[in-house]
């Protein structure tokens, strides 16, 4: 995995020129979070005083700052892997990318549309891990008969009908590892100019967690961007040659793999 | 690889420019309104496989299972019948009070279920929001197909009380088919531009419950609100009467009932029935669409 297999004429135009997946211009993400109160608030009294007092900033209402001004350029047949501690704004980046989450400031250009896959996509816990796939694949915008043929192919490759019919039982009832397997599998189930991937493969087992490797390797092969957000370093070695470390929403390090771990892991290490 | 390291070996263009050169589109931009409306047709099965699916799951852990989606609006009636049949033994003038109640609740049932629902169809969805694209339309107006099912639940319900009540079979019943369109069209566009409000005001959730029990008052759901226009000023006398969901309820009872007194002549009913939900289908649609960039924010 030390060089790309992309043959030349798809990975860069006519002059050699590499063509752009993913342009990030400098974004900032911000969140809004309700119902964050802090203690003064926590009347009625309290919050009637407020309001009469017409305070300027609403103590049940916090912005979170994750994403502080990122810039880069990642480019056809790349595999990303984002690095950087807990909260450092990987996810949220993942999310503007995958335009489920505006900017507030700058601009994020894509080619087509990126699909995230990330630990978090809730689909119906009340409904069977079948019907799941039937409404995941409907969602990326798959016709009624393309589900039907993905449908099976689908529970085969995710391996939750292995031990037992689960694919009937309401996903609810499934263990963490089992739901992310599924999830992997309908997103994996679609051609993606960009796909994006957040922790989601840090549930599976050893088994899957190759199968699911060599997908993302053919998925590139495909043309492709990936871009990877995992906190296991050996995994992100296996699959990336760039990555990018976040620290406090600013980017830290933009680099080959190699040389970005090595500098997180000393950073981690001396912290 | 060297050259990965480099964000940007690009021959001094900025980041706007290199993404114009290579046709690449803004994340998450909102798309013009006739291919808004392409979006939301291309994901029609997805809304009525996730509106159908929102239903079966609502009563997934109940012991009786579907048995529900019948079993509700049988209990809706027999507690109405049951206070102003039995106890009260109130007829207020109506002629079949029971069928007459039996309708008023059911239809605005369906008005005020939807309404809740998509109040909080943003809000509510924000997971899935975050984790799938769609155009997000397509939950509000999910929400309306899932309680358009219970309604056709309740009118079966609706046709057997009615008949039991000594109601005879015409042909004006096929005039609930066109009713019940135009209302649903009504509830989508509310349900839309509610979905709009309440993903911005948060305080939504918590005012809708009294507005729409004021809106009950008001839509002659258990009375007649004819003796309205002796006590109130004739400006609010006449905005009772243009009431959309006044209007709904009265055309539903004007096709099932013989002998239903109408507040206004039934073809001005059918002009505004038309015209409420053509405002509200359409508009709510356009408003919901202006904010469809912004639904992923917490």
């Amino acid at each position: 995995m030390a060089e790309l297999n992309v043959p030349a004429n798809v990975a860069t135009t006519a002059v050699g020129e590499r063509i752009p997946t993913v342009i990030v211009d400098d974004a900032h993400l911000i969140y809004r979070i309700y119902g964050a109160g802090t203690g003064s608030a926590a009347s009625p009294a309290a919050a009637l005083r407020r309001i009469v007092r017409r305070q300027p900033q609403k103590p049940t209402l916090r912005e979170v700052h994750a994403v502080k001004g990122v810039s880069f350029t990642a480019y056809r047949g790349e595999a990303v892997g984002l690095i950087g501690s807990n909260g450092s704004g990987k996810s949220t980046l993942l999310r503007a990318i995958a335009g489920l989450m505006p900017v507030n400031r700058g601009a994020i250009y894509t080619q087509g549309q990126p699909s995230l896959l990330g630990v978090n996509a809730a689909l119906l816990g009340d409904l069977s891990g079948e019907r799941n796939v039937v409404l995941g694949c409907l969602a990326m915008g798959m016709s009624p008969e393309q589900v039907k043929k993905a449908t099976s192919e689908i529970l085969a490759f995710s391996g939750i009908n292995e031990r037992d019919d689960f694919a009937s039982l309401p996903m609810r009832t499934y263990s963490s590892g089992m739901q992310a397997r599924l999830r992997f599998s309908i997103s994996a189930a679609k051609r993606h100019d960009v796909l994006l991937i957040d922790e989601a493969l840090a549930t599976g087992d050893s088994r899957f967690r190759r199968r699911s490797e060599q997908r993302i390797r053919q998925l590139r092969e495909d043309a492709g961007t990936v871009f990877l957000v995992s906190h296991s370093i050996s995994s992100i070695r296996d699959t990336c040659e760039r990555s990018i470390w976040l620290e406090s929403g600013l980017i830290r390090m933009d680099g080959p793999t190699d040389e970005v771990t090595k500098a997180y892991e000393n950073y981690m290490a001396s912290r | 690889m060297a050259n990965t390291a480099v964000a940007d070996a690009d021959s001094g263009l900025t980041r706007a420019q290199l993404a114009a050169r290579h046709g690449l589109s803004v994340a998450g931009a909102r798309p013009t309104l006739a291919a808004y409306v392409k979006q939301v047709w291309f994901y029609r099965h997805f809304i009525t496989t996730y509106a159908n699916a929102k239903a079966v799951s609502a009563f997934s852990q109940a012991r009786l299972g579907q048995m529900w989606q019948v079993l509700t609006p049988l209990t809706n009636a027999a507690v109405y019948y049951l206070i102003f049949g039995v106890i009260i033994g109130t007829s207020r003038n109506v002629p079949n009070f029971i069928a007459y109640l039996c309708v008023g609740v059911f239809v605005f049932n369906f008005a005020q279920l939807v309404i809740l629902g998509g109040t909080s169809a943003i809000t509510g969805n924000l997971g899935l929001i975050r984790a799938l694209h769609f155009p997000r339309a397509s939950l509000p107006i999910a929400v309306t197909l899932t309680q358009l099912r219970n309604l056709l639940y309740a009118m079966a319900v609706l046709v057997v009380i009615v008949l039991a009540t000594g109601e005879p079979i015409t042909l004006q019943w096929l005039l609930v088919v066109p009713a019940m369109v135009l209302m649903t069209i009504f509830n989508a566009g509310l349900a839309m531009a509610l979905a709009r409000l309440g993903a911005k005001l948060t305080d939504m959730k918590q005012i809708m419950p009294f507005v729409m029990r004021t809106w009950m008052y008001g839509s002659g759901v258990l009375y007649s609100v004819k003796a309205f226009e002796q006590n109130l000023p004739a400006v609010l006398a006449h905005l009772v009467n243009v009431n959309p969901l006044l209007i709904y309820i009265e055309l539903v009872r004007h096709a099932l009932l013989e002998n239903t007194v109408l507040t206004s002549p039934a073809p001005r009913l059918w002009l505004l029935a038309v015209v409420w939900a053509v405002v509200m289908g359409v508009g709510g649609f356009i408003y919901f669409w202006r904010g469809e960039q912004e639904y992923g924010r917490g």
